[in-house]
This record gives structure tokens, sequence and C-alpha cells, in this order.
């Protein structure tokens, strides 16, 4: 009998050996950031009737489908190509880390799904991985958001999207300094890279057209995604009193919320953060993908190709070209601010506003552009930006 | 009594992980029908993308290359009785140092040295890496697996501090990195395959191992000491250079996994050779039971599921983190699996049945 009992326990050694396994498969899961369902438009039905001619597309994310970022704008645009496009089959895979795992993903969708056209849609699946299946791959087309693309440099099946969606943090900008009585502005930031430079001094520029002496509190997390970082950022613009909170990280889910909590205004990014902060969102800057791939693929569809020269290696473009746009107004915006907003929207998209207009100083004094320069929007001189300008509070090292 | 290995008792170690297996499979099975997938669909999609193909086998190699050298990072100092956690920061030291090697030689010598001085560097610095929580645990008494648990996050923090600072390459804007090591020194794959040197390494590494722990009077100090570590000190082993030395070859296996990912794959530093490689070298390691040779296996296995997460989303619809369900459930099923050693008669040798059912506990 006691014999049989002994067999149903487990030894103070096993118990400890299971936790740690556990612990340490809690770890993993943790970094293999995946724990996402969303419903997808791709298919088991569509794979068994499949006509021949339905065209396969592939789409490929660095996170989860519904992270209210970055992924989530790209598959937002996913689903509106197949909706609209009539003979496209989307195949998707997400939490796709940026290793071997891309490379090997691409290849399944080329050789098992039979995608002819592929978007790989992080910036750092580009080199070395896109390149080199590209390489391999020659009749199918790879698509990357980032306007990596180098004529001559790389192969031809490679092409390259990306929206100026500095142009709608300016106009975030004009609305956050219309609704901030002292001016005080935070920007909560992943990265020192001239991208994220680039929407912290838009933004900065468009809350100083309103206000001259609006100041932005730039604080760095290190990381795209980093969710205890970004809310101890957040945390602290509250307690130093800033009135409206912005950011550029993946996800920036934990920024909208903490700051909802603590009763600051929010401004978002990437995707519309409205459901996350119902009080305080007052607008915020958006990828709008689903303009360029519905575009994209008509034009697939219709047979044209990166190879033949029928699509361009490089698609780039701002509000006027709809690559961006901004979140529906909150319900916390006066009249005023709207008014602003719509009409810095208006000057851009007809170009008679120029974001980055001399006279121009960084924030440490030196001059970037002196009164008759400008850089429009696309200069490529912006996309190498490493200053801040006058009015942001922080330091690019 | 570890010599007389008969069938019986080499049948178990293969049928009890094989049942576990089964059983997750079946538990697997369940959670998909109620996700709204048909589990036999489910499986056969999982063989195909895992092991239906040579190219499949590829895709699974490749993911399980890696995982074969920091699997050894905590197998072998599991044989010393320490619990190492480190394999992330041993991989990520071995990196750093295999990319300041390889640019510092930059193209002065033929790539085949260049690869070797790589090696070198990063066996060393991921061996000092995890020597230091082995040095900690033996003269100072800091529990090992706080301390190289500990020593992932200084490992990430100084790869990023370096490749957003010192020794980043300014022209390359994907994401912040180092220059890119010249294309002479690059690992390349094995012939008619696309699978890199990678995996020749992660089984050289693993038999090695496996004859050292196993077959060599050092690999039988080691266990001894792991079974009884006053035992040992009184039977005179040196059981400090022990530590030192077991965890030194454990943190080089990680660190050579970081420069196959430098040389084979990323071809310069960034942060993504911190992919997770490292955390699942411990599931692989625990899963084997620490076995240099069962740890090859289990990364195949594991390199399989992650293999096949792909076309469980794109076939079937799942969400993303099916792979990882899938992943949790076959490794809580093996480990479960362990307690069972010895409680079957059937695979207990007549004579000896009391005693292993005792030894196994």
């Amino acid at each position: 009998m006691s014999d049989r009992n002994r067999s149903f326990r487990l030894s103070r050694r096993q118990v400890m050996r299971g936790l740690l396994a556990t612990s340490a498969f809690g770890l993993t899961a943790k970094f293999g950031t995946g724990c996402a369902q969303s419903p997808s438009s791709g298919g088991g039905a569509a794979a068994d009737g499949a006509a021949a001619e339905e065209l396969v597309v592939g789409f490929i994310y660095v996170g989860p489908k519904d992270d209210f970022g970055y992924n989530q704008a790209h598959a937002e645009g996913a689903a509106a190509m197949v909706a609209d496009v009539p003979g496209i089959r989307l195949v998707e895979e997400a939490s796709v880390p940026e290793t071997t795992a891309v490379a090997e993903t691409m290849r399944s969708m080329i050789e098992i799904d039979g995608a002819k056209v592929l978007f790989p849609t992080s910036f750092g699946y580009f080199d070395p991985h896109i390149l080199a299946l590209a390489e391999e791959f020659p009749d199918v087309q790879f698509f990357h958001a980032g306007g990596l693309y180098q004529e001559g440099v790389h192969p031809k099946n490679v092409g390259s999207y990306f929206g100026y969606i500095d142009e709608a943090q300016y106009v975030a900008g004009v609305v956050a300094a219309h609704m901030s009585p002292a001016g005080k502005l935070g920007f909560v930031a992943a990265k020192p890279i001239p991208q994220v430079l680039r929407n912290v001094n838009s933004f900065t520029l468009g809350a100083r057209s309103v206000n001259p002496a609006a100041t932005t509190q730039v604080i760095f997390t290190g990381e795209w995604a980093e969710p205890v970082k970004e809310a101890e950022a957040t945390n602290s613009m509250a307690d130093q009193g800033i009135e409206v909170i912005t950011c550029h990280v993946d996800s920036p889910k934990v920024v909208m919320e903490t700051a909802e909590r603590r009763g600051v205004m929010t401004s978002g990014y990437h995707a519309d953060q409205s459901p996350l902060a119902p009080e305080g969102y007052l607008t915020g800057a958006e990828w709008d993908w689903s303009s360029i791939y519905t575009e994209l693929g008509q034009e697939f569809v219709a047979g044209k190709t990166l190879m033949a020269g029928d699509i361009p290696h490089v698609l780039r473009g701002g509000l006027a070209d709809n690559f961006c746009k901004l979140s529906p107004y909150g319900p916390a915006v006066s009249d005023e601010a709207k008014a602003g907003g719509d009409a810095a929207v208006a000057a851009i998209e007809s170009g008679e506003l120029v974001i980055y207009q001399g006279p121009l100083k960084t924030n440490t004094g030196d001059e970037v552009l002196s009164t008759d320069q400008a850089l429009k929007t696309d200069n490529i001189e912006l996309e190498k930006m490493d200053y801040f300008v006058e009015g942001v509070i922080g330091s690019v090292s | 009594m570890a010599s007389t290995t008969t069938w019986r008792r080499s049948l178990e170690a293969v049928a009890l992980p094989m049942g576990a297996v089964l059983a997750a499979l079946v538990i697997f099975g369940v959670f998909c029908a109620l996700a709204g997938a048909n589990p036999l669909a489910v499986y056969g999609s999982i063989y195909r993308a895992a092991f239906g193909s040579w190219s499949a086998w590829q895709n699974t190699l490749i993911r399980a290359s890696p995982l074969m050298l920091t699997a050894l990072c905590t197998a072998l100092p599991a044989r010393l009785g320490l619990v190492i956690i480190g394999n992330e920061g041993a991989l990520v030291v071995g990196g750093l140092a295999a990319v300041s090697v390889g640019l510092g030689l930059g193209g002065s010598l033929p790539g085949s040295l260049v690869l070797l001085a790589m090696a070198l560097g990063s066996l060393v610095a991921g061996g000092l890496w995890i020597m230091a929580a082995g040095a900690l645990r033996h003269y100072r008494g800091v529990n090992e697996t706080i301390s190289s648990l500990l020593l992932n996050y200084i490992a990430i923090a100084l790869l990023s501090h370096l490749v957003q600072g010192p020794m980043r390459d300014p022209a390359f804007v994907s994401k912040p990195s180092s220059f890119e090591i010249d294309a002479s020194a690059w690992l390349g794959t094995l012939p008619t395959t696309r699978v890199h040197w990678g995996l020749i390494y992660g089984l050289v590494a693993s038999v090695l191992a496996y004859i050292l722990i196993q077959r060599t009077t050092f690999g039988f100090a080691a266990r001894t000491a792991g079974g009884n570590v006053r035992a040992a000190r009184i039977a005179g082993l040196p059981v400090g250079k022990l530590t030192l030395a077991v965890c030194f070859l454990a943190g080089s296996c990680a660190g050579l996994a970081g420069m196959v990912e430098v040389a084979a794959v990323q071809r310069r530093l960034n942060e993504s050779i911190v992919s997770n490689y490292g955390y699942a070298g411990i599931l692989v390691a625990f899963v084997a039971r620490h076995n240099p040779l069962a740890t090859v296996l289990v990364s195949v296995l594991l390199g399989g599921i992650l293999a096949a997460g792909g076309i469980l989303q794109r076939s079937h619809d799942l969400p993303d983190a099916t792979v990882l369900v899938f992943q949790g459930i076959v490794f809580l099923c093996v480990l479960y699996s362990e307690s069972l050693y010895g409680r079957f008669a059937f695979f207990q040798e007549r004579e000896a049945q009391v005693e292993a059912a005792v030894a196994s506990v």
C-alpha cells in the first residue's frame, strides 16, 4: 500500500526541476512575443477551392497582428487588399523573428503556398534575409516597408514603400499644442534613429507653429517593445505635469493606457488607439496601408511586376498620397484645435506648408537651416536626421 | 549498476519520451479541436512542415542547430549539480567576441583562418562569461541560477550599448548594427543544402560533450561532484577546478552558437541575435535529461515544432501563439514522464526491480 502511494508522489527534486523548466518556458514564451488571435482572412477554405489564376500574396509580421501598433497597421492593410481586390489569396504569419525563421517562412510561403508576392513587413527583415531570398527566387516579388531599396545594388524583384508619417505627426503636434495650455508635451521614443528623431521633431515643430513656447520632453526606452520602461516614462511625464503624450514604439498600447489612467491626454501612433484611451485621445499619426496595398494588389492582378518595370521600385508619399492619415479627433478636442489640425492637413496636402523651413536650429543651438533654406518632405537629407530641433528637451545620444 | 543497462531499461528510456510526445499530441489535438481546427489535418500539416520532405527537414535542422549548442550550456553544468541558465548571455558575448575578432582581422587573413579566430574568440568569451557564474558559486556561494540569469541582462545591455554606440555602422539603417564582417569570413552552407555549418558544430560539440562526461575520468569526477559534493571533496576531487572547467566548456558552447549566428546568419552584430535560442536551449537540456546526445534529438524535435509553427497559422487559421502552446504541452508531458521512470514493472529487470525503483526517485 505504501509503495502504491509512493508512486503518486513527486520527489522534491522533481518538483524543483519541473518548476525551473516551466519558468524557463514562461521566459521563452515571453520572448516569443506571441499571444494573439485575430480574424484572419486567409484560410484553409480558400486553399482547396483555389482557382489556378488566384494570386497568392504572403504577409509576414514581426509581432502579433493585433498589437495596436505597427503590425496591426499592416495587417489591416492586408485585409483591405484581399477584401477590395478579387483574385488575391492572402497567407499570413505573425510573430516571426528577424532570424533564419523569417527566411524559412518566406521560403515556405513560396514553395508550399505558391506565393508570388511577399510583404515581409518588419524593417529588420530586409538585410540579409529578403535580399538573399530575392536572389534565389527571381520571379517572386518582395515588397518591404522602409524605403531601403537601392537601384543597381539590390535585386530587381525587390521594391520598397514607405510613408512620410512625420507629416501626420506635425498635425498631431498642432492639435496637441492647441489642447495644452502650458505647452508641455511628451514623447516616449524607442531608439534614436533618424525616423524616430524626425517624428519627434515634426511633432515639436507642429506644436511650436501654434505655441512658440511649447516644448517636447523626450524619453528613450532603448527598445521597440519595452512595456515596463514605456509605463515608467509615461508616469514620470505625468508627474512632471506634461499635458499631452505621444510615442514612437512598436505598440503604443502601454503608453496610451497609462496616460489615460493618469488623466493625461494622448496622441497615437501607427494605428488608431482611441479604444485604449477613450477620454484623452486627441488624434494620432496612423499608417494608411489600405490604399497602397489595394493599389498594389490591383497592379498584381493586372499582371504588372517590379521586374518588368511596371511597378516603381520605390513608393513613397505622405498625407496627400494616402500613405498616412490622422485618427479621427477624440471627444476632448476643441473646435479651435480641430480647425487648426484641418488647416495644417490642407496646407501639407497642397504642398504650401514645408515642415522643415528655415530658420531652424537644433536644441543645442547649432543652425540646421538658414532663413531662406527649406527641406521638402521627400528630401533625402531628412532621412539622415541626427539632431533634435529647438523646443525638444532631450539628447540624441 | 550503470554498466549493466539492458534492453528493458533502454526500451524504457525510449518508450517513455515517445509516449509523452504521443500524449502531448492527443492533448494538443483536443486544443485544436476547441480552437476550431481538425486535429488530424493539423497533425498532417505538422508532419509535412517539419519532417515531410527534404526541404522541411532542412527547415527543421536550421532551427535545431543553434539549440544543440545552447542546450549544452545548461546540460554540462547540470551534471555537476549546477543549474545554469545564462545561455542567452553567453551566446551574446560569443557573438560579440566573434564580430570583434572578425572585424579586427578584416580581410587581412584567409577566410578560414578568420573564421577559426572568430570561433576561438567566441569560445573564450562565452566560456569566461559562464565561468564567472561558476566562480561566484564556488568562491562566494552566490546562487549560480540567479547570477547566470542576471548575466544575460548584462550581456544584452552591453550588446545594445555597443551596437548603438561605439561599434555602430552608421550606413546600415535598418537597425543599429556593427559593421559587416568580410564576405570571406562568412560561414557557408553544407553542400547541396541550405543548412549552415552550425549544424555540424552542434553535432560535434554534443558528441564531444557526451564522451567527456560519460567516458573520461574528468566526466566521472564531475558527475561524482554533482552527485554529492561533500563526498567528492572527501575523495580529494578538485571541486573548484571542476566547477570552473565545466562552466567554461558550457559557456563556450553557447558562445559558439553566437559566432554561428553572426557568421552564418546576420553577418553583423545586432540585437537580432537575441532571439530566444538561449532560453529554448534550457528547455532542450531539461527535456533531454542533460544527456548531451539526447539534446541533439530534442533540439531536432523542437526545431520541427518551430518549423511547423508557420503552417498552423497559414493553413489552419490558428493564432500565432499556437506553436507555443504545442511546445509547452510537449515539454510538460516529457518532463512529467520523467517521474514515471521505474514505475512500470515491464521495464524492470526481474532481479533488480526493487533496487532500480529506489534509485530512480
